[in-house]
Protein backbone atom coordinates (compact mmCIF):
# COMPACT_ATOMS: atom_id res chain seq x y z
CA UNK A 1 0.00 0.00 0.00
CA UNK A 2 1.25 3.44 0.93
CA UNK A 3 3.71 4.50 -2.24
CA UNK A 4 3.54 1.55 -4.25
CA UNK A 5 -0.51 1.86 -4.63
CA UNK A 6 -1.18 1.50 -8.27
CA UNK A 7 -4.23 1.85 -10.42
CA UNK A 8 -4.43 -2.51 -10.47
CA UNK A 9 -4.41 -2.65 -6.88
CA UNK A 10 -7.68 -1.02 -6.80
CA UNK A 11 -10.11 -3.70 -5.88
CA UNK A 12 -12.97 -3.68 -8.15
CA UNK A 13 -14.19 -6.66 -7.42
CA UNK A 14 -15.35 -5.51 -4.09
CA UNK A 15 -16.26 -2.95 -5.22
CA UNK A 16 -18.37 -4.27 -7.58
CA UNK A 17 -20.40 -5.66 -4.62
CA UNK A 18 -19.55 -3.03 -1.51
CA UNK A 19 -20.78 -0.02 -3.45
CA UNK A 20 -24.27 -0.54 -4.45
CA UNK A 21 -24.57 -2.05 -1.05
CA UNK A 22 -23.79 1.04 0.79
CA UNK A 23 -25.40 3.24 -1.61
CA UNK A 24 -28.48 1.27 -1.42
CA UNK A 25 -28.56 1.77 2.18
CA UNK A 26 -27.89 5.25 2.24
CA UNK A 27 -30.55 5.76 -0.39
CA UNK A 28 -32.70 3.70 1.99
CA UNK A 29 -31.97 5.59 5.18
CA UNK A 30 -31.88 9.36 2.99
CA UNK A 31 -34.59 9.21 0.42
CA UNK A 32 -33.88 12.63 -0.86
CA UNK A 33 -30.75 11.87 -2.22
CA UNK A 34 -31.86 8.00 -3.57
CA UNK A 35 -31.90 9.35 -7.49
CA UNK A 36 -28.65 11.20 -7.22
CA UNK A 37 -27.10 8.11 -5.33
CA UNK A 38 -28.34 5.61 -7.43
CA UNK A 39 -27.39 7.14 -10.91
CA UNK A 40 -23.90 7.53 -9.25
CA UNK A 41 -23.65 4.20 -7.92
CA UNK A 42 -24.76 2.55 -10.91
CA UNK A 43 -22.14 4.65 -12.89
CA UNK A 44 -19.69 3.63 -10.45
CA UNK A 45 -19.98 -0.25 -11.16
CA UNK A 46 -19.82 0.19 -15.26
CA UNK A 47 -16.55 1.57 -14.37
CA UNK A 48 -15.31 -0.89 -12.03
CA UNK A 49 -16.10 -3.81 -14.52
CA UNK A 50 -14.33 -2.05 -16.90
CA UNK A 51 -11.75 -1.78 -14.73
CA UNK A 52 -11.57 -5.26 -13.35
CA UNK A 53 -12.13 -6.36 -17.48
CA UNK A 54 -8.70 -4.21 -17.91
CA UNK A 55 -6.77 -5.84 -15.10
CA UNK A 56 -8.28 -9.51 -16.09
CA UNK A 57 -6.48 -8.79 -19.70
CA UNK A 58 -3.51 -8.20 -18.17
CA UNK A 59 -3.47 -10.40 -15.10
CA UNK A 60 -6.21 -13.29 -16.24
CA UNK A 61 -8.87 -14.73 -13.51
CA UNK A 62 -9.42 -12.02 -10.75
CA UNK A 63 -9.65 -13.61 -7.32
CA UNK A 64 -9.85 -12.17 -3.82
CA UNK A 65 -10.05 -13.84 -0.42
CA UNK A 66 -12.47 -11.90 1.84
CA UNK A 67 -10.45 -10.86 5.10
CA UNK A 68 -7.72 -12.55 4.38
CA UNK A 69 -9.14 -16.31 4.75
CA UNK A 70 -8.62 -18.65 1.80
CA UNK A 71 -11.07 -21.20 -0.23
CA UNK A 72 -11.30 -23.77 2.02
CA UNK A 73 -12.32 -22.03 5.27
CA UNK A 74 -13.27 -18.58 4.30
CA UNK A 75 -15.16 -17.02 1.71
CA UNK A 76 -13.48 -16.27 -2.02
CA UNK A 77 -14.16 -14.06 -4.48
CA UNK A 78 -13.28 -15.30 -8.55
CA UNK A 79 -14.01 -14.36 -11.71
CA UNK A 80 -13.23 -15.58 -14.69
CA UNK A 81 -14.15 -14.85 -18.78
CA UNK A 82 -18.09 -16.19 -18.10
CA UNK A 83 -18.31 -14.29 -14.92
CA UNK A 84 -17.08 -10.73 -16.56
CA UNK A 85 -19.71 -11.26 -19.04
CA UNK A 86 -22.31 -11.33 -16.97
CA UNK A 87 -21.41 -8.76 -14.95
CA UNK A 88 -20.71 -6.51 -17.90
CA UNK A 89 -24.67 -7.24 -18.74
CA UNK A 90 -25.12 -6.44 -15.08
CA UNK A 91 -23.46 -3.22 -15.61
CA UNK A 92 -24.60 -1.72 -18.74
CA UNK A 93 -28.61 -2.86 -18.36
CA UNK A 94 -27.95 -1.17 -14.83
CA UNK A 95 -26.43 1.99 -16.01
CA UNK A 96 -29.25 1.93 -18.50
CA UNK A 97 -32.05 1.14 -16.34
CA UNK A 98 -31.20 3.70 -13.64
CA UNK A 99 -31.20 6.61 -16.73
CA UNK A 100 -34.64 5.45 -17.07
CA UNK A 101 -35.39 5.07 -13.76
CA UNK A 102 -34.56 8.39 -12.84
CA UNK A 103 -37.62 9.70 -15.43
CA UNK A 104 -40.01 7.16 -14.72
CA UNK A 105 -40.96 7.17 -10.91
CA UNK A 106 -43.02 9.13 -8.77
CA UNK A 107 -40.97 10.78 -6.20
CA UNK A 108 -42.97 8.47 -3.36
CA UNK A 109 -42.07 5.36 -5.56
CA UNK A 110 -38.61 6.16 -6.21
CA UNK A 111 -37.47 6.14 -2.17
CA UNK A 112 -38.47 2.92 -2.48
CA UNK A 113 -37.36 1.72 -5.93
CA UNK A 114 -33.64 2.83 -5.13
CA UNK A 115 -32.59 1.26 -2.01
CA UNK A 116 -34.25 -2.06 -3.91
CA UNK A 117 -32.64 -1.88 -7.40
CA UNK A 118 -29.30 -1.42 -5.38
CA UNK A 119 -29.53 -3.87 -3.02
CA UNK A 120 -30.17 -6.11 -6.46
CA UNK A 121 -27.36 -4.83 -8.05
CA UNK A 122 -25.08 -5.80 -4.78
CA UNK A 123 -26.48 -9.31 -4.90
CA UNK A 124 -26.53 -9.50 -8.96
CA UNK A 125 -22.84 -8.75 -8.93
CA UNK A 126 -21.52 -10.78 -5.41
CA UNK A 127 -23.79 -13.57 -7.23
CA UNK A 128 -21.62 -13.57 -10.20
CA UNK A 129 -18.42 -13.43 -8.40
CA UNK A 130 -19.17 -16.08 -6.31
CA UNK A 131 -16.99 -19.42 -6.42
CA UNK A 132 -19.20 -21.52 -3.34
CA UNK A 133 -22.46 -22.98 -3.86
CA UNK A 134 -23.43 -22.19 -0.61
CA UNK A 135 -22.22 -17.98 -1.14
CA UNK A 136 -24.22 -18.77 -4.54
CA UNK A 137 -27.29 -19.42 -2.42
CA UNK A 138 -27.27 -16.63 -0.59
CA UNK A 139 -27.02 -14.18 -3.28
CA UNK A 140 -29.33 -15.75 -4.82
CA UNK A 141 -31.77 -15.80 -2.31
CA UNK A 142 -31.09 -12.03 -1.27
CA UNK A 143 -31.64 -11.58 -5.14
CA UNK A 144 -34.91 -12.80 -5.13
CA UNK A 145 -36.16 -11.18 -2.07
CA UNK A 146 -35.14 -8.19 -3.80
CA UNK A 147 -36.70 -8.90 -6.98
CA UNK A 148 -40.01 -9.85 -5.11
CA UNK A 149 -40.22 -6.49 -3.74
CA UNK A 150 -39.78 -4.76 -6.45
CA UNK A 151 -42.43 -6.50 -8.41
CA UNK A 152 -44.72 -5.36 -5.75
CA UNK A 153 -43.41 -1.57 -5.98
CA UNK A 154 -46.55 -1.34 -8.79
CA UNK A 155 -49.16 -2.21 -6.24
CA UNK A 156 -52.59 -2.59 -7.11
CA UNK A 157 -53.99 -6.40 -7.17
CA UNK A 158 -51.98 -8.03 -10.44
CA UNK A 159 -49.14 -7.03 -9.20
CA UNK A 160 -49.63 -8.29 -5.60
CA UNK A 161 -50.83 -11.25 -6.54
CA UNK A 162 -47.82 -11.49 -9.50
CA UNK A 163 -45.35 -10.85 -6.59
CA UNK A 164 -46.58 -13.34 -4.36
CA UNK A 165 -46.52 -16.46 -7.06
CA UNK A 166 -43.21 -15.29 -7.85
CA UNK A 167 -41.83 -15.30 -4.03
CA UNK A 168 -43.34 -18.62 -3.97
CA UNK A 169 -41.84 -20.16 -7.03
CA UNK A 170 -38.51 -18.94 -6.29
CA UNK A 171 -38.42 -19.88 -2.83
CA UNK A 172 -39.18 -23.22 -3.96
CA UNK A 173 -36.66 -23.10 -6.41
CA UNK A 174 -33.65 -21.77 -3.71
CA UNK A 175 -35.06 -24.69 -0.96
CA UNK A 176 -34.50 -27.81 -3.82
CA UNK A 177 -30.88 -25.99 -4.54
CA UNK A 178 -29.92 -25.65 -0.70
CA UNK A 179 -31.01 -29.08 -0.30
CA UNK A 180 -28.83 -30.43 -3.22
CA UNK A 181 -25.77 -28.04 -1.80
CA UNK A 182 -26.38 -29.87 1.71
CA UNK A 183 -26.05 -33.40 -0.13
CA UNK A 184 -23.07 -32.16 -1.90
CA UNK A 185 -21.25 -31.01 1.29
CA UNK A 186 -21.72 -34.75 3.11
CA UNK A 187 -20.86 -36.23 -0.02
CA UNK A 188 -17.67 -34.45 -0.61
CA UNK A 189 -16.92 -32.15 1.98
CA UNK A 190 -16.93 -29.34 0.60
CA UNK A 191 -18.42 -26.09 -1.09
CA UNK A 192 -16.01 -24.28 -2.51
CA UNK A 193 -16.57 -25.35 -6.71
CA UNK A 194 -13.18 -25.70 -7.82
CA UNK A 195 -12.59 -28.44 -4.99
CA UNK A 196 -15.70 -29.83 -5.47
CA UNK A 197 -15.01 -30.35 -9.18
CA UNK A 198 -11.79 -31.92 -8.51
CA UNK A 199 -13.63 -34.51 -5.66
CA UNK A 200 -16.81 -35.26 -7.12
CA UNK A 201 -16.91 -39.37 -8.20
CA UNK A 202 -21.24 -40.81 -9.63
CA UNK A 203 -22.67 -41.66 -6.93
CA UNK A 204 -26.68 -41.83 -5.71
CA UNK A 205 -26.03 -38.23 -3.64
CA UNK A 206 -23.89 -36.32 -6.76
CA UNK A 207 -27.18 -37.96 -8.65
CA UNK A 208 -29.60 -36.65 -5.89
CA UNK A 209 -28.05 -33.20 -5.52
CA UNK A 210 -27.98 -33.15 -9.20
CA UNK A 211 -31.84 -33.39 -9.61
CA UNK A 212 -33.13 -31.11 -7.09
CA UNK A 213 -30.35 -28.20 -7.93
CA UNK A 214 -31.01 -28.41 -11.56
CA UNK A 215 -35.23 -28.70 -11.24
CA UNK A 216 -34.45 -25.27 -8.68
CA UNK A 217 -32.73 -23.79 -10.77
CA UNK A 218 -34.53 -24.35 -14.31
CA UNK A 219 -37.58 -23.23 -12.12
CA UNK A 220 -35.90 -19.99 -11.27
CA UNK A 221 -34.90 -19.66 -14.89
CA UNK A 222 -38.49 -20.15 -15.84
CA UNK A 223 -37.78 -23.11 -18.02
CA UNK A 224 -40.22 -24.99 -19.71
CA UNK A 225 -42.81 -26.54 -18.20
CA UNK A 226 -42.22 -24.53 -15.16
CA UNK A 227 -42.63 -20.65 -16.32
CA UNK A 228 -45.95 -19.93 -14.74
CA UNK A 229 -45.15 -17.04 -13.03
CA UNK A 230 -42.88 -15.30 -15.49
CA UNK A 231 -45.54 -13.30 -17.71
CA UNK A 232 -47.75 -12.44 -14.42
CA UNK A 233 -44.75 -10.74 -12.36
CA UNK A 234 -42.68 -9.46 -15.48
CA UNK A 235 -45.66 -8.08 -17.46
CA UNK A 236 -47.19 -6.36 -13.86
CA UNK A 237 -44.33 -4.77 -12.64
CA UNK A 238 -42.86 -1.10 -12.98
CA UNK A 239 -41.47 -1.15 -16.68
CA UNK A 240 -37.63 -0.78 -15.42
CA UNK A 241 -38.36 -3.55 -12.92
CA UNK A 242 -39.26 -6.04 -16.05
CA UNK A 243 -36.38 -5.15 -17.40
CA UNK A 244 -34.26 -5.91 -14.64
CA UNK A 245 -36.06 -9.32 -14.45
CA UNK A 246 -35.80 -10.51 -17.56
CA UNK A 247 -32.51 -8.77 -18.78
CA UNK A 248 -30.31 -9.87 -15.51
CA UNK A 249 -32.84 -11.89 -12.63
CA UNK A 250 -33.48 -15.14 -14.64
CA UNK A 251 -30.22 -14.74 -16.01
CA UNK A 252 -28.50 -15.32 -12.42
CA UNK A 253 -30.06 -18.86 -11.76
CA UNK A 254 -29.25 -19.46 -15.44
CA UNK A 255 -25.85 -18.66 -15.17
CA UNK A 256 -25.33 -20.79 -11.68
CA UNK A 257 -26.85 -24.10 -13.30
CA UNK A 258 -24.44 -23.11 -16.24
CA UNK A 259 -21.44 -22.89 -13.69
CA UNK A 260 -22.48 -26.45 -12.06
CA UNK A 261 -22.53 -28.25 -15.37
CA UNK A 262 -19.15 -26.92 -16.57
CA UNK A 263 -17.59 -27.99 -13.67
CA UNK A 264 -19.42 -30.41 -11.13
CA UNK A 265 -22.09 -32.42 -13.34
CA UNK A 266 -20.83 -31.83 -16.81
CA UNK A 267 -18.83 -35.25 -17.21
CA UNK A 268 -21.89 -37.01 -15.50
CA UNK A 269 -24.70 -35.63 -17.20
CA UNK A 270 -25.74 -38.14 -19.66
CA UNK A 271 -29.13 -38.11 -20.52
CA UNK A 272 -30.25 -34.67 -18.37
CA UNK A 273 -28.62 -32.76 -20.93
CA UNK A 274 -30.88 -34.26 -23.69
CA UNK A 275 -33.31 -33.53 -21.65
CA UNK A 276 -32.77 -29.82 -21.12
CA UNK A 277 -32.06 -29.72 -24.30
CA UNK A 278 -36.03 -30.70 -25.26
CA UNK A 279 -37.36 -28.69 -22.57
CA UNK A 280 -35.39 -25.95 -24.21
CA UNK A 281 -36.92 -26.69 -27.35
CA UNK A 282 -40.32 -26.90 -26.48
CA UNK A 283 -39.68 -23.46 -24.83
CA UNK A 284 -38.24 -21.77 -27.91
CA UNK A 285 -41.69 -23.01 -29.51
CA UNK A 286 -44.68 -22.34 -26.94
CA UNK A 287 -43.18 -19.13 -25.52
CA UNK A 288 -42.69 -18.03 -28.96
CA UNK A 289 -46.60 -19.11 -29.57
CA UNK A 290 -47.78 -17.39 -26.82
CA UNK A 291 -45.91 -14.47 -27.74
CA UNK A 292 -47.79 -14.54 -30.87
CA UNK A 293 -51.40 -14.70 -29.45
CA UNK A 294 -50.93 -11.80 -26.94
CA UNK A 295 -52.62 -8.59 -27.24
CA UNK A 296 -50.86 -6.86 -24.25
CA UNK A 297 -47.61 -4.94 -25.19
CA UNK A 298 -46.28 -6.13 -22.04
CA UNK A 299 -46.83 -9.65 -22.07
CA UNK A 300 -45.72 -10.41 -25.47
CA UNK A 301 -42.74 -8.92 -23.90
CA UNK A 302 -42.38 -11.62 -21.46
CA UNK A 303 -43.17 -14.93 -23.59
CA UNK A 304 -40.72 -13.88 -25.88
CA UNK A 305 -38.44 -13.89 -22.82
CA UNK A 306 -39.68 -17.51 -22.42
CA UNK A 307 -38.71 -18.63 -26.10
CA UNK A 308 -35.11 -16.98 -25.15
CA UNK A 309 -34.46 -19.20 -22.23
CA UNK A 310 -35.14 -22.09 -24.33
CA UNK A 311 -32.30 -20.90 -26.61
CA UNK A 312 -29.94 -21.12 -23.80
CA UNK A 313 -30.82 -24.61 -22.44
CA UNK A 314 -30.37 -25.84 -26.17
CA UNK A 315 -26.80 -24.87 -25.36
CA UNK A 316 -27.00 -28.18 -23.11
CA UNK A 317 -27.25 -31.36 -25.19
CA UNK A 318 -25.18 -29.52 -27.89
CA UNK A 319 -22.26 -28.82 -25.47
CA UNK A 320 -21.90 -32.26 -24.46
CA UNK A 321 -20.13 -32.79 -27.83
CA UNK A 322 -19.02 -30.15 -29.36
CA UNK A 323 -18.12 -28.10 -25.95
CA UNK A 324 -16.76 -24.67 -26.02
CA UNK A 325 -18.84 -22.99 -29.15
CA UNK A 326 -21.84 -24.04 -28.01
CA UNK A 327 -21.41 -22.63 -24.22
CA UNK A 328 -19.83 -19.60 -25.91
CA UNK A 329 -23.47 -19.16 -28.00
CA UNK A 330 -25.15 -19.43 -24.63
CA UNK A 331 -22.96 -17.14 -22.99
CA UNK A 332 -23.20 -14.79 -25.67
CA UNK A 333 -26.90 -15.35 -26.20
CA UNK A 334 -27.54 -14.27 -22.51
CA UNK A 335 -25.46 -10.81 -23.05
CA UNK A 336 -27.12 -9.74 -26.09
CA UNK A 337 -30.50 -11.00 -25.14
CA UNK A 338 -30.00 -9.32 -21.70
CA UNK A 339 -29.63 -5.70 -23.55
CA UNK A 340 -32.43 -6.05 -26.12
CA UNK A 341 -34.65 -7.25 -23.84
CA UNK A 342 -34.17 -4.98 -21.14
CA UNK A 343 -34.51 -2.03 -24.42
CA UNK A 344 -37.96 -3.87 -25.31
CA UNK A 345 -39.20 -3.37 -21.83
CA UNK A 346 -38.23 -0.14 -21.64
CA UNK A 347 -39.44 1.19 -24.68
CA UNK A 348 -42.84 -1.04 -23.99
CA UNK A 349 -42.46 1.06 -20.55
CA UNK A 350 -42.48 4.20 -22.41
CA UNK A 351 -45.53 3.45 -24.98
CA UNK A 352 -47.16 2.63 -21.54
CA UNK A 353 -46.60 6.34 -20.31
CA UNK A 354 -47.48 7.78 -23.55
CA UNK A 355 -50.65 6.59 -24.00
CA UNK A 356 -51.73 4.81 -20.60
CA UNK A 357 -52.10 1.32 -22.24
CA UNK A 358 -50.01 -1.12 -23.70
CA UNK A 359 -53.05 -2.77 -26.16
CA UNK A 360 -51.00 -3.62 -29.28
CA UNK A 361 -53.75 -2.84 -31.74
CA UNK A 362 -54.23 0.65 -30.57
CA UNK A 363 -50.54 1.64 -30.54
CA UNK A 364 -51.75 4.54 -32.98
CA UNK A 365 -48.89 5.78 -35.71
CA UNK A 366 -45.97 5.39 -32.55
CA UNK A 367 -43.53 5.60 -34.86
CA UNK A 368 -44.51 9.01 -35.77
CA UNK A 369 -45.00 10.09 -32.64
CA UNK A 370 -42.24 8.60 -30.86
CA UNK A 371 -39.77 7.60 -32.87
CA UNK A 372 -37.04 6.65 -30.61
CA UNK A 373 -38.74 4.48 -28.54
CA UNK A 374 -40.05 2.70 -31.79
CA UNK A 375 -36.74 2.85 -33.00
CA UNK A 376 -35.10 1.02 -29.89
CA UNK A 377 -37.92 -1.31 -30.04
CA UNK A 378 -37.16 -2.24 -33.81
CA UNK A 379 -33.73 -2.50 -33.22
CA UNK A 380 -34.07 -4.81 -29.53
CA UNK A 381 -36.47 -6.57 -32.30
CA UNK A 382 -33.76 -7.16 -34.99
CA UNK A 383 -31.43 -9.20 -32.03
CA UNK A 384 -34.52 -11.07 -30.99
CA UNK A 385 -34.92 -12.22 -34.28
CA UNK A 386 -31.10 -13.34 -34.56
CA UNK A 387 -30.97 -10.88 -37.76
CA UNK A 388 -27.48 -9.76 -38.68
CA UNK A 389 -25.97 -7.50 -37.94
CA UNK A 390 -26.67 -8.09 -33.82
CA UNK A 391 -25.39 -9.69 -31.24
CA UNK A 392 -28.40 -12.39 -31.55
CA UNK A 393 -27.49 -13.43 -34.47
CA UNK A 394 -23.91 -13.96 -33.59
CA UNK A 395 -25.47 -15.97 -30.71
CA UNK A 396 -27.44 -17.56 -32.79
CA UNK A 397 -25.12 -18.46 -35.73
CA UNK A 398 -22.79 -20.24 -33.59
CA UNK A 399 -25.65 -22.33 -31.66
CA UNK A 400 -27.09 -23.38 -35.15
CA UNK A 401 -23.59 -24.19 -36.38
CA UNK A 402 -22.39 -26.73 -33.28
CA UNK A 403 -26.40 -28.62 -33.88
CA UNK A 404 -25.75 -28.77 -37.65
CA UNK A 405 -21.94 -30.01 -36.97
CA UNK A 406 -23.51 -32.65 -34.77
CA UNK A 407 -26.47 -33.41 -37.21
CA UNK A 408 -29.03 -32.50 -34.65
CA UNK A 409 -31.08 -31.13 -37.57
CA UNK A 410 -34.52 -31.24 -34.96
CA UNK A 411 -32.69 -28.42 -32.87
CA UNK A 412 -31.50 -26.91 -35.54
CA UNK A 413 -35.27 -26.89 -37.02
CA UNK A 414 -36.73 -25.80 -33.84
CA UNK A 415 -34.40 -22.63 -33.55
CA UNK A 416 -35.43 -21.61 -36.65
CA UNK A 417 -38.63 -22.11 -36.27
CA UNK A 418 -38.29 -20.33 -33.59
CA UNK A 419 -36.50 -16.98 -35.05
CA UNK A 420 -39.32 -17.23 -37.70
CA UNK A 421 -42.29 -16.75 -34.89
CA UNK A 422 -39.95 -13.88 -33.82
CA UNK A 423 -40.27 -12.64 -37.06
CA UNK A 424 -44.34 -12.45 -36.97
CA UNK A 425 -44.93 -11.29 -33.10
CA UNK A 426 -41.85 -8.40 -33.83
CA UNK A 427 -43.63 -7.36 -36.94
CA UNK A 428 -46.77 -7.29 -35.53
CA UNK A 429 -46.05 -4.73 -32.97
CA UNK A 430 -44.50 -2.59 -35.72
CA UNK A 431 -47.50 -3.10 -37.77
CA UNK A 432 -49.71 -1.88 -34.92
CA UNK A 433 -47.15 1.20 -34.65
CA UNK A 434 -47.26 2.03 -38.33
CA UNK A 435 -51.27 2.17 -38.64
CA UNK A 436 -53.65 4.39 -37.08
CA UNK A 437 -56.20 3.36 -34.28
CA UNK A 438 -59.50 3.90 -34.66
CA UNK A 439 -60.45 5.74 -31.46
CA UNK A 440 -58.17 8.81 -30.85
CA UNK A 441 -56.98 8.98 -26.86
CA UNK A 442 -54.71 11.20 -25.31
CA UNK A 443 -51.32 11.03 -24.87
CA UNK A 444 -48.64 12.17 -22.28
CA UNK A 445 -45.08 13.09 -23.40
CA UNK A 446 -42.13 10.96 -22.41
CA UNK A 447 -39.13 11.89 -20.97
CA UNK A 448 -36.06 12.04 -23.25
CA UNK A 449 -34.12 10.31 -20.90
CA UNK A 450 -36.46 7.39 -21.06
CA UNK A 451 -36.46 7.01 -24.46
CA UNK A 452 -33.03 7.25 -24.99
CA UNK A 453 -31.85 4.95 -22.18
CA UNK A 454 -33.90 2.36 -24.16
CA UNK A 455 -32.39 3.48 -27.46
CA UNK A 456 -29.08 2.83 -26.43
CA UNK A 457 -29.77 -0.42 -25.34
CA UNK A 458 -30.99 -1.30 -27.90
CA UNK A 459 -28.39 -0.08 -29.96
CA UNK A 460 -25.51 -1.85 -27.52
CA UNK A 461 -27.40 -5.40 -28.73
CA UNK A 462 -26.66 -3.99 -32.25
CA UNK A 463 -23.02 -3.11 -31.70
CA UNK A 464 -22.89 -7.35 -29.97
CA UNK A 465 -23.01 -8.38 -33.62
CA UNK A 466 -19.83 -6.22 -34.62
CA UNK A 467 -17.70 -7.10 -31.14
CA UNK A 468 -17.48 -11.23 -31.46
CA UNK A 469 -14.00 -11.22 -31.67
CA UNK A 470 -13.14 -9.11 -28.84
CA UNK A 471 -15.67 -10.37 -26.48
CA UNK A 472 -15.63 -13.62 -27.27
CA UNK A 473 -11.89 -12.99 -26.22
CA UNK A 474 -12.90 -11.74 -23.06
CA UNK A 475 -15.02 -14.97 -22.70
CA UNK A 476 -11.96 -17.17 -23.13
CA UNK A 477 -9.93 -15.38 -19.80
CA UNK A 478 -9.30 -18.57 -17.21
CA UNK A 479 -10.54 -21.08 -19.72
CA UNK A 480 -14.15 -21.20 -18.08
CA UNK A 481 -15.78 -24.05 -20.90
CA UNK A 482 -12.27 -25.82 -20.56
CA UNK A 483 -12.25 -29.23 -19.27
CA UNK A 484 -13.73 -29.09 -16.42
CA UNK A 485 -10.62 -26.97 -14.36
CA UNK A 486 -10.90 -23.73 -13.45
CA UNK A 487 -8.12 -22.14 -15.06
CA UNK A 488 -5.11 -21.19 -13.44
CA UNK B 1 -24.56 -43.03 12.69
CA UNK B 2 -27.51 -44.45 12.43
CA UNK B 3 -29.20 -41.80 14.10
CA UNK B 4 -28.52 -38.92 12.69
CA UNK B 5 -28.85 -40.82 9.30
CA UNK B 6 -32.65 -41.46 10.77
CA UNK B 7 -33.13 -37.61 11.52
CA UNK B 8 -31.21 -36.81 7.81
CA UNK B 9 -34.28 -39.34 6.62
CA UNK B 10 -36.72 -37.21 8.52
CA UNK B 11 -35.23 -34.17 7.23
CA UNK B 12 -36.28 -35.30 3.61
CA UNK B 13 -39.60 -36.37 4.78
CA UNK B 14 -40.27 -32.91 6.07
CA UNK B 15 -39.25 -31.39 2.62
CA UNK B 16 -41.17 -33.75 0.56
CA UNK B 17 -44.67 -33.15 2.84
CA UNK B 18 -43.89 -29.76 2.79
CA UNK B 19 -43.79 -29.67 -1.40
CA UNK B 20 -46.87 -32.05 -0.95
CA UNK B 21 -48.99 -29.24 0.90
CA UNK B 22 -47.59 -25.85 -0.85
CA UNK B 23 -48.96 -27.40 -4.08
CA UNK B 24 -52.28 -28.47 -2.68
CA UNK B 25 -53.55 -25.49 0.08
CA UNK B 26 -54.62 -22.84 -1.47
CA UNK B 27 -54.60 -20.57 1.00
CA UNK B 28 -51.61 -18.21 1.43
CA UNK B 29 -51.10 -18.55 4.71
CA UNK B 30 -50.91 -22.39 4.32
CA UNK B 31 -48.39 -21.96 1.23
CA UNK B 32 -46.21 -19.75 3.35
CA UNK B 33 -46.11 -22.36 6.37
CA UNK B 34 -44.90 -25.19 3.48
CA UNK B 35 -42.59 -23.25 2.64
CA UNK B 36 -41.00 -23.14 6.07
CA UNK B 37 -41.48 -26.66 6.95
CA UNK B 38 -39.79 -27.19 3.53
CA UNK B 39 -37.04 -24.95 4.93
CA UNK B 40 -36.88 -27.01 8.28
CA UNK B 41 -36.58 -30.12 6.81
CA UNK B 42 -33.15 -28.44 4.65
CA UNK B 43 -31.98 -27.39 7.89
CA UNK B 44 -32.70 -31.08 9.76
CA UNK B 45 -30.38 -32.70 6.67
CA UNK B 46 -27.83 -30.00 7.11
CA UNK B 47 -27.12 -30.57 11.21
CA UNK B 48 -27.61 -34.35 10.82
CA UNK B 49 -25.37 -34.79 8.27
CA UNK B 50 -22.84 -32.97 9.87
CA UNK B 51 -22.45 -35.70 12.40
CA UNK B 52 -19.81 -37.97 10.49
CA UNK B 53 -18.81 -40.72 12.96
CA UNK B 54 -19.85 -41.07 16.64
CA UNK B 55 -16.44 -40.26 17.99
CA UNK B 56 -15.82 -37.26 16.16
CA UNK B 57 -17.18 -33.71 17.05
CA UNK B 58 -19.75 -32.61 14.42
CA UNK B 59 -18.54 -30.72 11.46
CA UNK B 60 -19.13 -27.12 12.09
CA UNK B 61 -19.66 -25.99 8.46
CA UNK B 62 -23.30 -27.06 8.74
CA UNK B 63 -24.38 -25.66 11.36
CA UNK B 64 -22.78 -22.02 10.33
CA UNK B 65 -25.23 -23.15 7.04
CA UNK B 66 -28.00 -23.55 9.27
CA UNK B 67 -27.80 -20.30 10.90
CA UNK B 68 -27.25 -17.90 7.38
CA UNK B 69 -30.33 -20.01 6.13
CA UNK B 70 -32.62 -19.22 9.34
CA UNK B 71 -31.55 -15.53 8.57
CA UNK B 72 -32.99 -15.69 5.02
CA UNK B 73 -35.71 -17.93 5.62
CA UNK B 74 -36.98 -15.39 8.35
CA UNK B 75 -36.61 -12.40 5.86
CA UNK B 76 -38.21 -14.01 3.58
CA UNK B 77 -41.57 -14.97 5.78
CA UNK B 78 -41.70 -11.50 6.99
CA UNK B 79 -41.91 -10.45 2.86
CA UNK B 80 -44.04 -13.27 1.78
CA UNK B 81 -46.65 -12.44 5.36
CA UNK B 82 -46.89 -8.31 4.10
CA UNK B 83 -47.23 -9.06 0.52
CA UNK B 84 -49.97 -11.68 1.35
CA UNK B 85 -51.74 -9.00 4.17
CA UNK B 86 -51.43 -6.03 0.95
CA UNK B 87 -52.93 -8.69 -1.04
CA UNK B 88 -55.72 -9.82 1.11
CA UNK B 89 -56.44 -6.03 1.80
CA UNK B 90 -56.92 -5.58 -1.50
CA UNK B 91 -58.74 -8.61 -2.91
CA UNK B 92 -60.28 -9.72 0.57
CA UNK B 93 -59.27 -13.30 0.16
CA UNK B 94 -55.72 -14.26 1.03
CA UNK B 95 -55.38 -16.91 -1.91
CA UNK B 96 -53.72 -16.53 -5.59
CA UNK B 97 -57.04 -15.00 -7.60
CA UNK B 98 -56.48 -17.65 -9.85
CA UNK B 99 -54.71 -20.88 -9.34
CA UNK B 100 -55.49 -21.93 -12.21
CA UNK B 101 -52.42 -21.66 -14.96
CA UNK B 102 -53.76 -19.59 -17.58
Amino acid sequence: MGAEFTFTDIPWGINLILVPLAGGMVCFLWPRMAKALGLSSAFVVVLSVAGLGWRMQGYGVYRHAMGGWGAPLGIELYADGLSLLMLAATALVGLGVSVYSAGYFEPKQSARFWPLWLVLMAALNALFLSADIFNLYVTLELMGLAAVALVALASGRDALSGAMRYLLATLLGSLAYLLGVALLYHGFGSLDIALLAERVAPNPALWAAMGLMTAGLALKTALFPLPFWLPPAHASAPAPVSALLSALVVKASFYILLRLWLEIFGSLGAGVDALLGLLGAAAVIWGSLHALLQTRLKLLVAYSTIAQIGYLFIAFPLAAASGVSAWAAAAYLALSHALAKAAMFLAAGNLLHFGGHDRIADLDRTVQRLPLTMGAFALAGVSSMGLPPSGGFIAKWLLLQAALAQGRWDLAAVMILGGLLAVGYIFKVLGYAFTQATVLRESRAVPAGMEWAALLLATGAILLGFLAVPVLALLGIGDPFGTGEIGP
Amino acid sequence: MNTAFLYALVGVGLFSLGLYALIVHAHLLRKILAINVMGSGVFLVLVALARRSRDAPPDAVPQAMVITGIVVAVSATALALTLMLKLSGETGRAELPDDRRN
